[in-house]
């Protein structure tokens, strides 16, 4: 093995210009994605993983800019400084992404086969050797009689089916990274699951590396290897998923992990919830991004945290991050 | 019998295919709600699970009147609502307001929250009212700030917005009120909060709720009684805790042994259902489940199960799980 990571981000910081002032969306943001794993990534709402997702396929909004950091694609080129047509050129070839809602990812007028050709463009491959390579991806994501489907439209296809043909066509490449932004959301549980269980077998079969989005850390839990946590456009905890779920330091990660319903196997009459809002990212006070919500916050936390290393992996951006252990 | 909603043989039809097929014989209209019977009582909250495509919102939509009825009856507080014109039907809809799924697009982005929560009492004609009392009352009433009146809806965050949904929901002091995915897209902390403030409001309003959502958790936290749907049909319903202590048909087991957790260490033990979901354009002969069904046996691809009871479960199933053997059998 050995060899870059496929993913390494470092210090990256992304601003917006709003008509009410900058709006720092990323905040040095460091993570890695290793060759051949999957690391997840939860946060809620607001909290910058589609910022952070757009940065590493250079489709930031026009009024977005990275204002630093560096964004490494397996150990070669920094993303953030190529231009838009070296980033044409990566996207659905190097890294490919998978969204939350299948039948946006669909043309609904043009057939499976043709869209599946289609993004063969760049290959020099004849039609029928196209054909025969879509057939062999449909078949790798389980789509029965895939033959036949070829000629189909999207709409012939159920949810979870189409999501698994968005899968197909996303992995055609042999993409370095795959990119799945909240890909089960729209499924039932036993759809979720199948789908959880192929992009594991997918992933070793095809040895890339996962960047996996979700807010339901059950599934994060059970697909991912490594897992990052991001908190109003900083990543306050990063680790393997057992370090995280097992052994939670940040406070804002204790707190995710205490309002999971799926925690709870009876009912209660109150669901643990987080108290306050999200702060203003446009006057981003200096000092922890977590202390006015946080239990434990003291005089330390209106400085800026470090990242405080507490185990090979597992990092977690705290002044308290040693002692919570005790 | 006091069910305030009462629903029995509902069936809605969608058109399909153009002439060509019709010449041909094929389908011309597919069932998505397709024979579903149940009530919900005063103070009951009733919840509807199932895949995307199951029905769930088709059927909700079609208590409402939003959706043709194609034949059954729909009973609210003893009256006939399936056959009721538009003006009948604005008076049912004030009793019972339907929330929309998407928090944010269910609001229009060009009112601020003042014109959003005083647009149900304009609507039905109560503008006469201090309409700036009740949006103050409303925002309280759901733990908003008062200065919210005058914000739009895209500066609000996913889980505010939802809070002005459910104040829109309970402008009118309706009698049910029927939620919509509630809590799609929040996180499981903004999540906690419209949950408890559901819950609290209901407490406090007498309401009754009707809530779909395929988020099993959110189920067991919030409702009485929940449905699972299978292809527009209830394949089990009854209590919910009944339910999720012992499932009895494999469709709701493979449902709650599926549920991924939040522990890397946990060992599943699951039953694993084939991913290829039939069509409602093709439902399978026999037992619509028996496709996918591990459980299945020869007379399931044959004979559609009847309805039948277990304990306060009512399901269709020719071969339910977990049933105690029954009383009376000597070995």
């Amino acid at each position: 093995m050995g060899g870059a990571p496929t993913l390494q981000i470092d210090g990256l910081s992304v601003s917006f210009a709003t008509e009410a002032g900058t709006l720092q969306a990323l905040k040095d943001v460091s993570f890695t994605v290793p060759q051949g794993r999957i690391t997840g990534i939860v946060g809620e709402s607001g909290c910058g993983k589609s910022t952070l997702i757009n940065s590493i396929l250079g489709l930031l909004a026009d009024n977005g800019s990275v204002t630093g950091g560096v964004i490494r694609l397996e150990g070669k080129e920094d993303l953030t400084r190529l231009g838009a047509r070296e980033m044409r050129a990566l996207r659905g070839e190097r890294i490919s992404t998978v969204f939350q809602d299948p039948m946006g990812a669909l043309n609904p007028v043009l057939s499976v086969g043709r869209q599946m050709r289609d993004i063969q463009y760049r290959s020099n491959l004849s039609r029928r050797e196209k054909d025969a390579r879509s057939v062999a991806m449909l078949r790798q994501v389980r789509i029965p009689d895939p033959e036949k489907r070829l000629t189909q439209y999207p709409h012939e296809f159920s949810g979870g089916m189409k999501q698994r043909v968005a899968i197909a066509m996303a992995l055609m490449m042999r993409p370095a990274l795959l990119i799945a932004d909240e890909p089960t959301t729209a499924l039932d549980a036993t759809l979720e699951v199948a789908t959880i269980e192929l992009m594991k077998d997918l992933q070793r079969e095809i040895g890339c590396a996962v960047l996996f989005i979700s807010h339901h850390l059950g599934v994060i839990a059970e697909l991912c290897d490594e897992m990052i946590v991001m908190y109003a456009g900083e990543v306050v905890e990063r680790g393997s998923v057992r370090q995280i779920f097992k052994g939670a330091r940040h406070p804002y990660t204790q707190a995710l992990l205490e309002c999971d319903p799926a925690r709870l196997h009876e009912r209660v009459k109150h669901l643990p919830t987080i108290p306050g809002t999200l702060p203003d990212l446009k006057n981003r006070s200096a000092g922890c991004i977590f202390r006015d919500r946080c239990a434990k916050a003291g005089p330390e936390c209106t400085t800026t945290p470090p990242d405080v290393e507490l185990a090979p992996g597992h990092v977690a951006r705290c002044w308290f991050a040693k002692e919570a252990a005790e | 019998m006091s069910a305030l909603l009462s629903v029995s043989d509902l069936r809605v039809e969608f058109p399909v295919g153009g002439l060509m097929a019709r010449l041909r014989g094929a389908a011309t209209r597919i069932e998505g709600v397709a024979g579903v019977s149940f009530d919900i009582g005063r103070g009951e909250t009733f919840a509807l699970v199932g895949e995307s495509g199951s029905g769930k919102t088709t059927l909700a939509r079609a208590l409402n009147g939003l959706q043709r009825v194609a034949s059954g009856s729909i009973r609210f507080d003893g009256q006939e609502i399936s056959t009721l014109g538009r003006a009948a039907l604005k008076d049912v809809r004030r009793r019972m307001p339907m929330m929309f799924q998407d928090p944010v697009g269910s609001l229009s982005p060009r009112l601020d929250i003042r014109a959003l929560l005083a647009e149900p009492f304009r609507i039905h004609g109560m503008s006469n009212r201090d309409l700036d009392a009740e949006v103050r009352r409303l925002l309280a009433l759901v733990g908003l700030p008062a200065d919210f009146a005058s914000r739009y809806p895209h500066q609000l965050s996913g889980g505010q917005a939802r809070r002005v949904g459910v104040a829109r929901a309970i402008a009118l002091d309706p009698e049910l009120v029927i939620a919509d995915e509630p809590t799609a897209g929040l996180d499981v902390s903004v999540q906690g909060e419209v949950l408890n403030l559901m819950n609290d409001l209901r407490d406090r309003l007498g309401l009754s709720m009707l809530i779909i959502t395929h988020n099993l958790h959110v189920v067991r936290q919030i409702a009485d009684r929940t449905a699972v749907m299978y292809l527009g049909r209830f394949v089990e319903h009854g209590q919910t805790e009944a339910i999720f202590t012992l499932p009895h048909h494999p469709y709701t087991a493979a449902l709650l042994s599926a549920n991924p957790e939040p522990d890397p260490d946990r060992v599943h033990d699951r039953i694993k259902l084939p991913p290829e979901v039939p069509s409602v354009l093709a439902r399978p002969k026999g037992c619509e489940f028996h496709t996918r069904c591990p459980f299945a046996q020869a007379d399931c691809a044959v004979l559609a199960p009847d309805a039948r009871q277990i304990g306060s479960d009512v399901l269709t199933c020719h071969h339910p799980l977990n049933v105690p053997a029954p009383a009376g059998m000597e070995t």
